[in-house]
């Protein structure tokens, strides 16, 4: 999978799930601000990343991944592409 | 008062259904295809909250927890109570709820299949406790009092409403938010159709719940979540509420006897109690919402309670799981709505598929057919496993 396709899907399925529009969600943007994640719903975007992706994000990692950019880069090192 | 239940999304329908003697009860043929021995249930549609609240409130609600809500709105914007008023005030929260399987059974299939907790979501675990009611109610509401889920079996709500007036008539509390709510799904009574206790009438679904009748042959499962705001007559009066009615006794009993057998005893001492504390006469009752089942037993011996509490005195009885089938956790705070709508509208629903009765229920004044009489006391009586009962008297201002 392209880089340019799986961003797309992320973002498909992050904005389905919390309920934002796909719009705002760009490689800038801080993920917890934009999605309103408390530490509850961090978990829930853990485990689709996981569900959807095969990709885990294990607790320490997930603290790193501020930006949807960073989500990006880290999934697409994951899938080893 | 607000309601969400087979009978109607509102307090509106489900009056409308009384009257009428509407059936909610269906064959779900899933639940075949899941090998139960009795497919009859009551449907209910689960409400879509989408837009109504967020993701991160939807996402910790099972689907009694949904009703509840859609049950609660209801009974604050009919008590005329805002968010303003929650905000300002100590109001607490006691509901019925003995159960919540289905968040239950999907977690640990996640977790058997993908061997990750992770992966049942942040969710899972407010969806599958008891208390899931009362904890989602009471972040959605913003409630400020006591906030307790009340299990007492199929006599939760009941209990729940009983409690809420005690501590109102204690002075801890000048208003509680009361009820009961009961999942549908069909894991949270599969175990309950493993004891064979579920009507297997299934080529007439509406005629399978009949309590009372000679003919019965067991309950079929229902639900939903009802909802009542009681008050101290101080409060209610200061911020000008509509007062609908006085919760004027609460009885309760145990039967310290078998867990699923009911007795006569325990009940009837249940019975008195209420009729005791609520200071009248039985003569004063104008109508018994009875809590039969549609067991051969358990409605015997609630027949036999009732008759050895009334005598001769024959106010009309009914049970309004006809209609609905048995609503459990939900039921004791249903059927007070039941018997309110009933009370407040001039009339009694019949007691549907009643057509013979036996020995029991003939000494009983049942209904087959509606009633248009005034009245301006019941009597409702709840019971559940282990033998728990209650028993809640009402009356009409």
């Amino acid at each position: 999978m392209e880089k340019e396709e799986l961003i797309k899907q992320i973002n498909e399925v992050l904005a389905e799930e919390f309920e934002v529009e796909v719009e705002t969600i760009t490689p800038e943007a801080n993920i917890k601000e934009t999605l309103q994640l408390d530490s509850l719903s961090l978990v829930d975007m853990v485990a689709l990343i996981e569900s959807t992706f095969s990709v885990k994000i294990k607790g320490q990692e997930v603290a790193a991944v501020k930006t949807f950019g960073s989500l990006y880069d880290f999934i697409y090192e994951r899938l080893g592409k | 008062m607000g309601i969400y239940s087979c009978l109607g999304k509102n307090l509106d329908e489900v009056r409308d259904a009384l009257y009428t003697a509407k059936s909610g009860i269906v064959l779900d043929p899933k639940r075949k295809e899941m090998g139960f021995r009795s497919g009859l249930t009551a449907y209910i549609e689960e409400p879509n909250l989408k837009g109504v609240l967020s993701r991160n409130q939807r996402v910790y609600m099972p689907e009694q927890a949904q009703y509840a809500y859609v049950a609660t709105a209801e009974a604050l914007r009919n008590a005329k109570i805002d968010q303003d008023y929650l905000d300002s005030h100590e109001v607490g929260l006691l509901y019925g709820n003995d159960s919540s399987a289905d968040a239950v059974v999907r977690s640990v299939d996640t977790m058997r299949e993908k061997k990750d907790t992770t992966l049942v979501g942040s969710g899972a675990i407010f969806k599958s406790m008891n208390s899931t009611v009362t904890m989602n109610l009471s972040c959605i509401f913003k409630l400020k009092g006591i906030n307790l889920t009340v299990s007492g079996a199929c006599a939760s709500g009941s209990h729940a409403i009983g409690l809420g007036a005690l501590l109102i008539r204690n002075g801890l509390q000048d208003m509680v938010v009361c009820g009961g709510a009961q999942e549908v799904n069909p894991f949270s009574i599969g175990s309950f159709d493993g004891i064979s206790a579920f009507s297997i009438r299934e080529n007439d679904p509406t005629k399978a719940s009949r309590p009372f009748d000679r003919d019965r042959d067991g309950l079929v499962p229902g639900g939903g979540a009802a909802t009542v705001i009681i008050e101290s007559y101080e409060s209610a009066v200061k911020r000008g509420a509509p007062i609908l009615a006085e919760v004027l006794g609460y009885g309760f009993s145990s039967n310290g006897d078998h867990i699923s057998v009911p007795n006569v005893d325990g009940p009837a001492r249940s019975l008195s109690m209420a009729i005791k504390l609520s200071g009248i006469s039985i003569n004063d009752i104008g109508y018994i919402n009875a809590h039969a089942t549609s067991t051969h037993v358990g409605d015997q011996n609630e027949a036999k309670a009732i008759y050895q509490v009334f005598g001769d005195v024959r106010p009309e009885v009914t049970s309004t799981k006809g209609q609905t089938g048995h609503e459990m956790w939900m039921a004791g705070a249903s059927e007070i709505i039941y018997s309110m709508l009933m009370m407040k509208n001039g009339f009694i629903a019949p007691n549907l598929n009643f057509e013979n009765p036996d020995e029991d229920s003939a000494k009983l004044n049942i209904p087959s057919k509606r009633v248009e009489k005034k009245f301006d006391i019941f009597l409702s009586n709840s019971f559940g496993f282990g033998g728990t009962n209650s028993t809640l008297v009402v009356k009409n201002l």
